[in-house]
């Protein structure tokens, strides 16, 4: 009875991962703050300086993940409190737990899918990758964690602007960027910069594309 | 506890900062009833079907729904229900067809009935040839019906309805109302809120008057009639000033009270009331500039009711 239950209601977060796919990957906002402004962000950081693609498709990875996978679910509790449709939602025999199931699963598809498109880019421009499959899972356990992260943010404080969710969650979203070794390496931050940066989950996807990126970077090295 | 009651409440109270919306309210619903919840604006209609239905939780008071209590057994009530809310809609940037599998799939209806029944319930509704529409497109009637139609795809045993019909036109009203009927034709409960007195009077087997938060009497759509009854009145004015005393005398009328440039007549028999002022008029040589009959009115009713009480 009691699997019976958890089964049930993890199906039903599903239905919640499809309504979501369906209505809120395609919402303007979405679009705005998930690719175009990350997008643009890295580009005018890395425009003019002389980096080896090595070191800048992890960057450009670990910002796609990031932004996509926090854009989607912030807003989805905020949308549909202002479109009326949460109430229907929470009058179903789901628990809420189920609800942020559903919008968390969202996020993450939503991360990983996008974030295969550094991976084929850098693939594009010859950055050839030393273990794919620790890449793989890195981008899953990363893009799930600011997935979750995301939903966090926006759970505080309650609200129905999606809006204002979308600038709060960027307020905090942006400065961890620079904070968690994309731009500048954590070597070089000073030691509060250190401490922050440490409770950063991006961090730490940055230290996890060391392995299968800078892996090959040391053995074309020694090659040469 | 008793197995014949579909919904027992007993104390239920909603506080929202100083305001009192539902005040220790109690009362119980048989199963296969027909139940009307009737109040003026603000009487807290829906903080009580939105604490029945699991949406926001009452600071005080328990309520159960088919034996089980809201607050302890609420997934379990929760797949019983079919709910209607007053404010909500269905999913605008879905078709019609994709909010019903939606709501079929949270109450976890297995795909071949969710589809039968979907294709059913839009047919009965009329909005069949419209499923792969987005609800966008949809007109309020349509939009309401859809929301009805995504109250019954679990099959529900007690349906719980906001005002279904406010705001629609005569024959959508009919078809809801129908719908409603047909429902609970097969025995199983509703539970519905209204400020109209016609259409409670129409549908409900037991009604109950709700106002700031209190329950003033719950009775058979009949009896508060009888008990209302009294209450009819004439609107009427007069192309020059009138003595309202004189006006008390006319036979039939119980009570005469100036109301602006007007003067509201109570009456038994309005149509008995009409000659009588007609020969009062031309007996004194004043003209009669216009004249309304009136129902009693929600108000009227709730204060007679609770002076009664
Ligand atoms: N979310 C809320 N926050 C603050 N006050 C509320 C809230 N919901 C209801 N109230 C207050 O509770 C009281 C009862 O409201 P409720 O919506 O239950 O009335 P109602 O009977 O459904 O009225 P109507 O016929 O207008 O729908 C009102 O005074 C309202 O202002
Ligand atoms: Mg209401």
């Amino acid at each position: 009875m009691e699997t019976n239950l958890y089964w049930g209601q993890f199906k039903r977060s599903f239905a919640i991962v499809k309504k979501n796919v369906r209505i809120y990957y395609s919402k303007g906002p979405v679009i705005i703050f998930g690719l175009l402004v990350p997008f643009f962000l890295f580009l005018s950081f890395y425009i003019g300086r002389n980096m080896p693609a090595e070191a800048l498709v992890p960057g450009l990875l670990g910002m796609t993940a990031f932004f996509t996978a926090t854009s989607v679910g912030p807003a989805i509790v905020p949308w549909e409190a202002r479109a009326r449709t949460l109430e229907r939602l929470i009058s179903s025999p789901i628990s809420i737990w189920t609800i942020f199931l559903g919008d968390v699963l969202s996020s993450f598809f939503f991360g990983a899918l996008v974030s295969v498109f550094p991976v084929i880019f850098g693939l594009f421009i010859g950055v050839r990758i030393a273990d794919p499959l620790i890449l793989g899972l890195g981008i899953v356990l990363a893009t799930f964690c600011f997935a979750c992260f995301s939903i966090l943010l926006s759970a505080y404080p309650p609200t129905d602007s999606p809006a204002s969710v979308m600038m709060l969650s960027s307020m905090i979203k942006f400065p961890l960027v620079f904070i968690s070794g994309i731009f500048i390496p954590i070597e070089e931050l000073p030691a509060w910069g250190k401490t922050i940066s440490s409770i950063s989950p991006l961090t730490y996807f940055t230290d996890w594309q060391d392995i299968p990126y800078k892996a090959i970077v040391i053995i074309q090295l020694s090659l040469t | 506890m008793t197995t014949e009651n579909a919904v027992e409440v007993s104390n239920l109270t909603k506080h929202f900062g100083e305001v009192v919306a539902v005040d220790h309210i109690s009362f119980q619903v048989k199963k296969g009833e027909l139940f009307g919840f009737l109040g003026p604006n603000a009487a807290g209609k829906t903080t009580t079907i939105r604490m029945l239905t699991g949406v926001i939780k009452p600071d005080e008071g328990t309520a159960s729904i088919l034996s089980y209590d809201i607050l302890r057994e609420g997934l379990k009530t929760k797949q019983l229900m079919g709910i209607v809310p007053e404010m909500a809609n269905a999913y605008v940037d879905l078709s019609a067809w994709n909010n019903l599998m939606l709501i079929g799939e949270l109450y976890g209806v297995p795909k071949r009935q969710r589809q039968e029944r979907a294709s059913k319930l839009l047919k009965e509704f009329g909005l069949y040839e419209r499923r792969k529409n987005l609800v966008k497109g949809f007109s309020r009637g349509m939009k309401q019906k859809l929301l009805l139609c995504m109250a019954l795809i679990n099959e529900p045993q007690i349906l719980f309805l906001d005002e279904p019909t406010s705001g629609l036109d005569v024959e959508s009203q009919r078809l809801i109302k129908d719908m409603i009927r047909e429902f609970n034709k097969n025995g199983k409960t509703v539970f519905l809120t209204t400020h109209n007195m016609e259409e409670a009077n129409q549908l409900c087997d037991r009604i109950a008057i709700i106002n700031h938060g209190k329950i003033a009497t719950i009775d058979s759509p009949e009896r508060l009639r009888l008990r209302s009854s009294g209450l009819q009145s004439i609107e009427v004015s007069f192309d020059r000033a009138v003595s309202v005393d004189e006006l008390s005398k006319v036979h039939g009328v119980k009570e005469a009270k100036k109301t602006g440039d007007k003067i509201r007549l109570y009456v038994d028999e309005p149509g008995v009331v009409l000659d009588k002022l007609v020969d009062f008029a031309r007996s004194k040589r004043v003209k009669i500039i216009s004249i309304n009959t009136l129902g009693p009115t929600l108000e009227d009713v709730f204060l007679k009711l609770v002076k009664e009480s």
